[in-house]
C-alpha cells in the first residue's frame, strides 16, 4: 500500500492496531472475571462497583487520560514506584497508549460479556453440578464455551472502539509520533498543519472502513452465537 | 433405605418433610404444583441447603446438619432429571451422555454407554445436537445422562410434564424399564395420580410444605388426603394382584388379589408386551369409586364381569348427595362412591356381607415385572 498511504500514516496504522490489540487481549480476562462477579455473584458494595466499571462512557475522555496521568506518571508515588522497581513506564510510551485505551474500552467489554453471560441458563450449570462437575470445571466445559462467540463479538466491538480513542490517548501519553500517534491523533495532527487536507481525507476514510469492517464483524459473530445455541 | 427429613423455611414458605422408603423402589412425591414437591429434591440433590436434617442413602450421609456434614451437589453422585431436560446445547447427544460418566471414573461402573443407549433407544441419535431432538428424545438423553453418572440416587422431577399425552406414553415404557431392570433407587415428582401409579412402589403425599400422607399406592389411594388433590371422580382404591391366566382369545386376564379375582382386558395392561406374556406378572389396577357398583345379592344375568364378595368397612360421607363406602374383600379394600339414597335403600351399615361389580373394562391395569414391591407380596 505505499502508493496509497506515506509511510507516517502506515506507521500510525500499525500502531492504532497494535495498541487496541493490545488493550484488547490485556482487558478481556478482566472484564470476564468483573462479567462474571457482576452476573453470577451478589457481594456488598455490587452497585457501586458496577457504577465505577461504567465510569468511562460518561466521563470526558480528557478527565481519564488526567487521572491516569495522576497515578502513572513519573512524578506521582506510584507511577515512580512501578518505574524504580520494574523499570515500567507508562505515562508518554506505547504501552501506557494500551492502558488508556483499556480504561476507556473496558465498559463496552464488560457489558457485551455480561449480556453472553446472562444469555447462559445457569439451569445448565445446575445440571453439570450434578452431574459431578466443581466450579471451575462447570466454568471451562459449559458457561465459557456458551459465552465464547459472544465474548469475541464484544471484544472485536471494543476493537474498533479502540482504534478510535482519542482524548485519553492524548493527554496521558502525548502525541508522539511512532510511540503513541495513533490514527487519530495522526487525523488531528494532519488537520491542524496547513498542507494536511490530503492526508486527514485519507486517515478519516481509512478509520471509518476499519470502524465497519468491526462493526460488521462483531455481527457476523454474535449471529454465530445465536445460530450455535440453537435459537 | 432411603431415609429424608428436611426442614427448610423461606419467605412466605415452609417446608418439613420428612419419609423413610425401602431400596431399590421408586418415591413419588405427589401434590399440586407449589407444594414444595421440586424444593424437597432440589435439597436431595444439594442444589439448596436445608435449615436443618439429614438425607441418607443406603447408609450414606449426604446431608446432616447436626452431624455437619453437608456434601457438595456435585460430589453428591445423585442423578437429576429436570423437567426441561437441561441438554448442553454446544454437546452432541454423546456428549451429554459422556459428560456425566467422564466425571464419575473413580466409582464402579455398574451402567455401560452401551447399555443406556439400547435401554433408551439412542442408538441412532448420538451425533445429533440438542436443538435437532424431539421433546421425547431431549428427556431419554436427559435420563441416559444422569444414569451415566453412576448415581446412587435418581431425581426425577415431572419428567414428563413438559410432554404431550402422545411423547408421554413413548417415553413411560422406558421409565418403567429402569424401574424394572436397574435397581437405582428414584424419587419422581408428579401432580398425575395415574404416573404414580404406574410407577411408584411408595408414594409421599405433599401438601403446602408438609407430608398430608405417605404409604404405599394401595394404602394412599384410600387417604382422604388424596381427594382433596385429585378431585372426587379419580378416587379409588389400588389393588395390587399377580395374573394368574388368561383366556382362550387371550383378551381377558384373570387377576388374582388377595380376596379375590378381577377380570381384566389384555388391552389395558400396560407394561405387558403380549398375552402370553403377561400370566405370571404382577399388575396394579385401580378401581374407581364411581365404578364400583354394590349389590346385596348375588348378581345373575349382568354383563359385569367381576364380582368379589366382600364386607362394608365403613361408610362416609362424600361430595354432594354420595356417600363413600370402604369394603373389606379380605386383605384388600374397594372404595365405592353411591348416592346417599342408594346407602338407605339398601340399608348398608358396617359389617354388612355384598358384593362388589366392576366391568372388566374399566379397569386399567399397569404390569411391574422384577422388581417390583406390592404389599400384598
Amino acid at each position: 500500500m505505499p502508493s496509497l498511504l506515506s509511510p507516517a500514516e502506515i506507521d500510525a496504522l500499525r500502531l492504532s492496531l497494535e495498541i487496541a490489540a493490545r488493550s484488547v487481549l490485556w482487558s478481556l480476562p478482566l472484564a470476564v472475571f468483573v462479567a462474571w462477579a457482576l452476573t453470577r455473584t451478589s457481594f456488598p458494595g455490587r452497585t457501586l462497583v458496577d457504577a465505577f466499571v461504567h465510569l468511562p462512557l460518561v466521563l470526558p475522555p480528557v478527565a481519564v487520560g488526567y487521572v491516569l496521568l495522576l497515578v502513572f506518571g513519573l512524578n506521582a508515588p506510584f507511577g515512580r514506584w512501578l518505574y524504580d522497581s520494574f523499570g515500567m513506564q507508562l505515562a508518554f510510551t506505547k504501552a501506557g497508549a494500551a492502558l488508556a485505551t483499556a480504561v476507556m474500552t473496558f465498559p463496552l467489554l464488560v457489558r457485551a460479556i455480561r449480556i453472553a453471560l446472562e444469555g447462559v441458563d445457569s439451569g445448565l450449570e445446575a445440571a453439570a453440578r450434578t452431574l459431578g462437575a466443581g466450579p471451575f470445571d462447570r466454568f471451562a466445559t459449559i458457561t465459557l464455551p456458551l459465552m465464547l462467540p459472544g465474548i469475541l463479538a464484544g471484544a472485536v466491538t471494543a476493537f474498533a472502539a479502540a482504534l478510535g480513542e482519542f482524548g485519553a490517548i492524548i493527554t496521558f501519553v502525548s502525541n508522539i509520533p511512532g510511540e503513541t500517534r495513533t490514527l487519530p491523533l495522526a487525523l488531528y495532527t494532519a488537520i491542524q498543519s496547513p498542507d494536511g487536507d490530503a492526508m486527514a481525507l485519507r486517515l478519516a476514510g481509512l478509520s471509518f472502513i476499519l470502524g465497519l469492517g468491526g462493526l460488521v464483524l462483531s455481527e457476523i459473530l454474535a449471529r454465530g452465537v445465536r445460530r450455535r445455541l440453537g435459537r | 433405605m432411603l431415609r429424608v427429613d428436611l426442614d427448610k423455611r423461606r419467605t412466605g414458605f415452609s417446608l418439613k418433610v420428612a419419609f423413610e422408603a425401602p431400596t431399590p423402589g421408586v418415591v413419588a412425591l405427589f401434590g399440586r404444583s407449589g407444594c414444595g414437591k421440586s424444593t424437597t429434591i432440589d435439597l436431595i440433590a444439594g442444589l439448596l441447603e436445608p435449615d436443618t436434617g439429614r438425607v441418607e442413602v443406603d447408609g450414606t450421609r449426604l446431608v446432616d446438619t447436626a452431624g455437619g456434614v453437608s456434601v457438595k451437589a456435585e460430589a453428591r453422585r445423585v442423578g437429576y432429571v429436570f423437567q426441561d431436560s437441561r441438554l448442553f446445547p454446544h454437546r452432541s447427544v454423546e456428549g451429554n451422555l459422556r459428560y456425566g460418566q467422564k466425571r464419575a471414573r473413580g466409582v464402579e461402573q455398574r451402567i455401560s454407554f452401551d447399555d443406556i443407549v439400547s435401554l433408551l433407544g439412542l442408538g441412532c441419535l448420538l451425533q445429533r445436537r440438542p436443538n435437532q431432538l424431539s421433546g421425547g428424545e431431549r428427556q431419554r438423553v436427559a435420563l441416559g445422562r444422569a444414569l451415566l453418572s453412576q448415581p446412587r440416587l435418581l431425581l426425577l422431577d415431572e419428567p414428563l410434564a413438559s410432554l404431550d399425552a402422545a411423547r408421554r406414553e413413548e417415553v413411560f415404557p422406558y421409565l418403567e424399564a429402569l424401574r424394572d431392570r436397574l435397581s437405582i433407587p428414584m424419587i419422581f415428582v408428579s401432580h398425575q395420580f395415574d404416573e404414580v401409579l404406574r410407577l411408584a412402589t411408595h408414594v409421599v403425599v405433599l401438601s403446602e410444605g408438609k407430608v398430608a400422607a405417605q404409604g404405599s399406592p394401595a394404602e394412599i389411594s384410600l387417604a382422604p388426603a388424596l381427594r382433596s388433590i385429585v378431585g372426587p371422580d379419580a378416587v379409588g382404591a389400588v389393588v395390587d394382584g399377580v395374573i394368574t391366566a388368561v383366556d382362550d382369545e387371550k383378551k381377558l386376564a384373570e387377576l388374582r388379589l388377595a380376596g379375590g379375582t378381577l377380570r381384566v382386558s389384555v388391552r389395558d395392561i400396560s407394561g405387558a408386551r403380549d398375552a402370553a406374556d403377561v400370566v405370571g406378572s404382577r399388575v396394579r389396577v385401580q378401581l374407581l369409586a364411581r365404578d364400583v357398583i354394590l349389590a346385596t345379592e348375588a348378581p345373575r344375568g349382568l354383563s359385569v364381569r367381576n364380582a368379589i364378595e366382600g364386607v362394608v368397612d365403613e361408610i362416609t360421607a362424600d361430595d354432594g348427595d354420595a356417600a363413600l363406602v370402604r369394603v373389606d374383600i379380605g386383605g384388600a379394600t374397594v372404595l365405592s362412591r353411591v348416592t346417599s339414597a342408594a346407602v338407605d335403600a339398601l340399608q348398608l351399615r358396617r359389617g354388612m356381607p355384598l358384593w362388589v361389580l366392576v366391568k372388566a373394562v374399566s379397569l386399567r391395569g399397569h404390569a411391574f415385572t422384577a422388581r417390583a414391591s406390592s404389599p400384598a407380596s
